[in-house]
């Protein structure tokens, strides 16, 4: 049928699983609604704990540096060199030009 | 009449209304816009129209001032010695590319240049940069190659360094110049060394008389690693954020579609000109170490950006990475025809067809990236948050652009993903493994955007974006939404026409020299 | 006498170029280096059209019927010029770093990186 894409060792299509995931998000739905009402957060019940600290709104924003501390953290010693050889330099970026193609010269040349 | 002169009209139309735009420039602003619009949008409809000739009719070959090639100057000189535009299946896709996102580049910066100055110095650029992709991706000819690579060079560079007021901006314009101009010289120096041996320019002629010498190897490492260079692939890749984040927002999507010209080089002179003549494993695996180089490093380079843009330049090397991967793949197992039916071709048409879903959806990207900066005005994701309440539209079409780019279904980018893992899992299982891990820390980057940028609460005071950004951002989002529903037909249509046109060479040289 | 001598030259002159290219700090020295290169792969093109004992490829009033060929010269005019147009751009972007970065020192000028 129309929309099915032959990867060449299975199929693929966007309009069943589409379809798949509406009648899944029926079911869901249904469970959803069969349920009792939840209750009103109030006053202190629904804000998030900040170990009792008194924040505004804006703060609790995480910054976009900070999100994935723990994901570079653990990848320093793969991340340090890497950081240190984008340097912004122009000789450093002919440099690298030149190893390339000396690299591609010997391998494709066999020179 | 007019289908007999399409391809040199497709060229020609934008480089002269480039020369004309500061003429009516004089005259109103608004008719400016609407003259280069229009140019573009006339453009877009002559290369579809040359697309359903040339899959109708097979290649079109266009000879610039006389009939046929074979013609005979009055002292009976015979060779094909004019210069032609030779369009098959490749040329025409990445024809359609350039002029698709030249045209919603135009009508994005009605808006978002609103308020610079200079801007018909800054369309001028754009329509011969423009002009300039189609002449890359139309020529049957070594050294127009050249010529039309230094004219999108110097178009691309004097746009990367347009504001002027920033010094980041020519840093980032002497940067790219430097190293495309070196490039390019390197492109030179290997059509010379091509010209000195075989005495011809014509790629179709070249294809037919190359032996593969010592001179040849050296050319072909000249091409592929300028070439490459050019496209972006890692390591020689640093300028590419600079230059991407300088640009301003429409021609970044625009310099998108001239890498991806640069790539179709690429892949013009490993499969046509050389073709089966060289060691096909070697150089394919060349190009699948530069993929796989390409695809790691720019993702996890990626993943550390505080700026919007530099985050976004850094997805476009990686993206590369899977263009160079699937066609590396299928240049790797070219001599052998069995790999080839079985999983080859299947990988060259992920490739191919990752090249058209990543420049409509990384050029949403970028224009939600341009909306961003242009009503906060400021580039850091330290700094926003929250614009998801006053941004709607923009907030729906970053969520699909970034689902697209990290391979979710339904849209495009799952699509030849898909098909790039399973053929290159044929060729080997650990190359598809790389690439399905840096798929996943693609979406964790794109989650870090969208959780800085649009969720959160209000942190400053924004103005609503414009309406013709509103339209440019929806018309890409259709295309990637409409290509993620039926990709069937784009491969069959488009893709497959390309992939076959890239491995029969043989057809590319029986056009010109006749059957010879 | 002459031999392979115009070739290796034009080699001499690209690895020049590029050593400029690398280890030169000032940004006109880099931009010289990038003339140097172009100046070498100009060369190189000329001298695939030579042939010894050839005049220049003109017909009117030619000594002899023997010229070098005529299709590099054409390729090296359209690079020459092509070249003359980036210098212009390169050196007008080299004015306008000076102007913001009150330096020309390429290893200072890198407020773009990581």
């Amino acid at each position: 049928m129309i929309g099915t894409l032959e990867t060449g060792h299975g199929l693929w299509s966007a309009l069943y699983w589409l379809l798949s995931l509406a009648v899944l998000f029926l079911i869901a739905y249904f469970i959803y609604s069969s349920g009792g009402k939840t209750v009103k957060a109030s006053g202190d019940k629904g804000k998030p704990f900040l170990s009792g600290n008194e924040m505004s709104k804006e703060e609790t924003h995480v910054k976009s540096s900070n999100i994935y501390w723990g994901f570079t953290e653990a990848l320093k010693s793969y991340y340090t060199p890497l950081k240190g050889e984008h340097t912004g330099d122009v000789n450093d970026y002919v440099s690298w030009f030149v190893v390339v193609l000396a690299v591609v010269l010997i391998l494709a040349g066999g020179l | 009449m007019i289908n007999e002169h399409l391809p040199a009209l497709i060229i020609g139309i934008p480089l002269l209304a480039a020369f004309a735009t500061p003429l009516i420039s004089k005259i109103n602003d608004k008719l400016r816009n609407i003259f280069v619009i229009g140019v573009l949008g006339a453009t877009l409809c002559l290369v579809v129209s040359l697309a359903f000739n040339v899959f109708d009719n097979g290649i079109f070959v266009y000879v610039m001032g006389a009939k046929s090639t074979g013609l005979s100057l009055p002292s009976g000189y015979r060779m094909p010695i004019r210069i032609i535009l030779e369009v098959d299946g490749m040329s025409i896709f990445m024809a359609i590319i350039s002029s698709v996102v030249a045209f919603f580049g135009a009508i994005y910066s009605w808006a978002f240049m609103h308020k610079e100055t200079g801007k018909d110095k800054y369309y001028t650029l754009l329509l011969i940069l423009t002009a300039g992709m189609f002449g890359m991706e139309f020529t049957g000819d070594m050294f127009n190659f050249f010529v039309f690579l230094e004219i999108t060079s110097i178009a691309a560079c004097s746009l990367v360094g347009f504001k002027i007021r920033r010094g980041e901006s020519s840093e980032a314009a002497f940067k790219t110049m430097v190293l495309y101009t070196l490039g390019a010289l390197f492109v030179l120096f290997a059509v010379g060394i091509l010209y000195g041996q075989y005495d011809a320019l014509n790629i179709a002629t070249l294809a037919s008389r190359i032996q593969y010498t010592a001179m040849d190897k050296v050319a072909l490492g000249l091409l592929v690693a300028g070439l490459a260079m050019k496209a972006g692939a890692v390591p020689m890749h640093m300028w590419v954020p600079d230059a991407y984040a300088e640009a301003p927002a429409p021609i970044t999507m625009i310099l998108v579609a001239n890498s991806q010209a640069s790539l179709y080089g690429i892949f013009r002179v490993c499969f046509t000109l050389y073709g089966l003549t060289i060691s096909t494993h070697t150089v394919g695996w060349i190009i699948i170490i530069l993929g796989i180089l390409s695809m790691f490093i720019g993702v996890t380079m990626a993943l550390i950006q505080k700026k919007i843009k530099r985050l976004m330049a850094y997805h476009a090397i990686s993206q590369t990475g899977y263009m160079l991967l699937g066609v590396g793949v299928g240049l790797a197992v070219l001599s052998d025809a069995n790999a080839l039916n079985s999983y080859g071709l299947k990988a060259m048409e992920g490739g191919i067809f990752h090249i058209i879903n990543h420049a409509m959806y990384k050029g949403l990207l970028f224009l939600t990236a341009g909306a961003v900066i242009y009503t906060t005005g400021k580039r850091n994701l330290n700094e926003l948050g929250g614009l998801a309440h006053k941004m709607k539209f923009t907030t729906i079409f970053f969520i699909i652009g970034a689902a697209a780019i990290a391979g979710l279904p339904p849209f495009n980018g799952f699509a030849s993903k898909l098909i790039i893992y399973e053929s290159v899992y044929k060729f080997n299982p650990m190359l598809s493994i790389i690439a399905m891990l840096v798929s996943i820390l693609t979406l964790a980057s794109f989650v870090k955007v969208f959780q800085s940028a649009f969720l959160g609460p209000e942190i400053i005071k924004i103005k609503k974006e414009p309406k013709t950004m509103i339209f440019a951002m929806l018309c890409l989002s259709v295309i990637i939404i409409a290509f993620g529903l039926f990709p069937d037909i784009v491969v069959d249509k488009i893709v497959a026409p390309a992939a076959n046109a890239l491995v029969n060479s043989m057809q590319y040289i029986a056009a010109i020299l006749g059957g010879a | 006498m002459i031999g392979n001598l115009p070739f290796v030259a034009c080699v001499v002159l690209i690895i020049l170029g590029l050593y400029t290219l690398i280890f030169k700090r000032n940004l006109i020295k880099i931009v010289i280096g990038l003339n140097l290169v172009q100046c070498g792969v100009n060369l190189f093109l000329i001298t695939l059209g030579y042939k010894s004992d050839s005049v220049a490829p003109i017909y009117t009033m030619a000594g002899k019927e023997e010229m070098v060929l005529p299709t590099p010269q054409a390729l090296t005019l359209t690079s020459i010029v092509i070249g003359l147009a980036t210098t212009a751009l390169i050196l007008s972007f080299a004015i306008l770093i000076y102007k913001h970065y009150k330096t020309a020192d390429a290893s200072k000028i890198r407020r773009l990186r990581g």
